[in-house]
């Protein structure tokens, strides 16, 4: 097929599959497609959300307790840590889009890479350690407390499922962004196709929100002020 | 196959990046902003502030760093559909299960079925 396209005058840049009419609608429904696929993410962790949200309302008191045994200094830095690797994807897929060259691309991926794994980093050093050392993880690590009501583990348990799988996404993430750098430094990508980086920057962002909905609802439930 | 066109300029829509900037200074601002807002105590109300300004980031996000804001109608579609259907589901949810109560055991069936008030 490349022998062909190389002698017509209309052959296709690199990357525009034939099916489509033109490259725009090709980028549409790679758009769509992720969408979809990001919808049945969204009821996926919603399945959780729902849980969450009925056990908080029946077990309100223990569920302000257990928030309490977290970090919020760590939650918010990985909140912040989230926001500046969103902000590098964008400006990754910003740059493929305006033809920068691929030494910029590559750079913003790294940047967003380097910034998913410290809040990896974080996540697991200065948290579940720390949580692992407390005795505060349900079934692995558990050392009951009087100060704590019998709902605390049922809280644990959220906390690890919903940050666990959150922690997973953010895995499956960099996994991603690898591919993404291979396939930049192997000039696969230009102005005209830059799809993955974009459907990809999609994935990310999503579960950046994830996490924008998890650090409230983990972390500052209830209050932190003094007597909450 | 020339309707295609000479496939020049932009694919898509280039958001500048004076709007990025904004969006992540907003984004960090608000997350100072939840965080601030834990400590002081607004009763009932710390919960209601946290999740607003959760939803206003995700809005932010979506609309700009996923590009919803130039995105086309069908697209919009599937997603407003996505956050319909977890609407149901946890409307529903909750519905059901914090309008649940055990029943109060009508006070002769203790005799009849002294187990059922030891479920109670």
């Amino acid at each position: 097929m490349s022998e062909m396209a190389a002698h017509t005058p209309h052959s296709h840049p690199p990357g525009f599959a034939h099916q489509f009419e033109t490259i725009e609608q090709q980028r549409e429904a790679g758009t769509l497609g992720m969408w979809v696929f990001l919808v049945t993410e969204i009821l996926f962790f919603g399945g959780m959300f729902t849980s969450y949200i009925i056990y908080r309302a029946l077990h309100l008191q223990s569920f302000i307790e257990g928030s309490h045994d977290l970090f919020v200094k760590f939650g918010a830095t990985n909140t912040a840590v989230l926001i500046c690797s969103s902000l590098t994807m964008a400006m990754a897929i910003r740059s493929a889009q305006t033809g920068k060259s691929k030494r910029t691309i590559i750079g913003y991926l790294l940047v967003t890479m380097l910034l998913g794994a410290t809040f990896l980093f974080l996540k697991l050093r200065f948290e579940w350690y720390a949580d692992w050392k407390e005795g505060l993880i349900p079934g692995v690590s558990w050392i009951p407390s009087a100060a704590h009501t019998p709902g605390v583990k049922m809280f644990m348990c959220f906390y690890f499922f919903m940050t666990g799988l959150h922690a997973l996404h953010m895995v499956v993430g960099l996994g991603i962004l690898t591919v993404l750098v291979i396939m930049t430094a192997r000039n696969r990508f230009s102005s005209q196709y830059y799809q993955p980086l974009e459907i990809s920057g999609l994935y990310w962002h999503f579960v950046d929100i994830v996490w924008i909905f998890l650090f409230p609802l983990l972390y500052l439930i209830g209050g932190r002020y003094p007597g909450s | 196959m020339s309707e295609h066109g000479e496939q020049q300029g932009h694919i898509g829509h280039v958001v500048p990046v004076g709007v990025y900037l904004a969006v992540f200074i907003a984004l960090m601002f608000g997350t100072a902003l939840t965080t601030g807002v834990a400590y002081i105590d607004l009763g009932r109300w710390n919960t209601v502030v946290a999740l607003a300004i959760a939803v206003v980031k995700m809005l932010l996000v979506v609309l700009f760093f996923m590009h919803v804001k130039y995105s086309t109608g069908l697209t919009r579609i599937i997603i407003i559909a996505g956050f319909f259907w977890l609407g149901i589901m946890i409307t529903l949810s909750c519905a059901d299960e914090l309008t649940r109560r055990w029943e109060i055991v009508p006070k002769g069936w203790s005799m009849i079925a002294p187990h059922i008030y030891h479920l109670r």
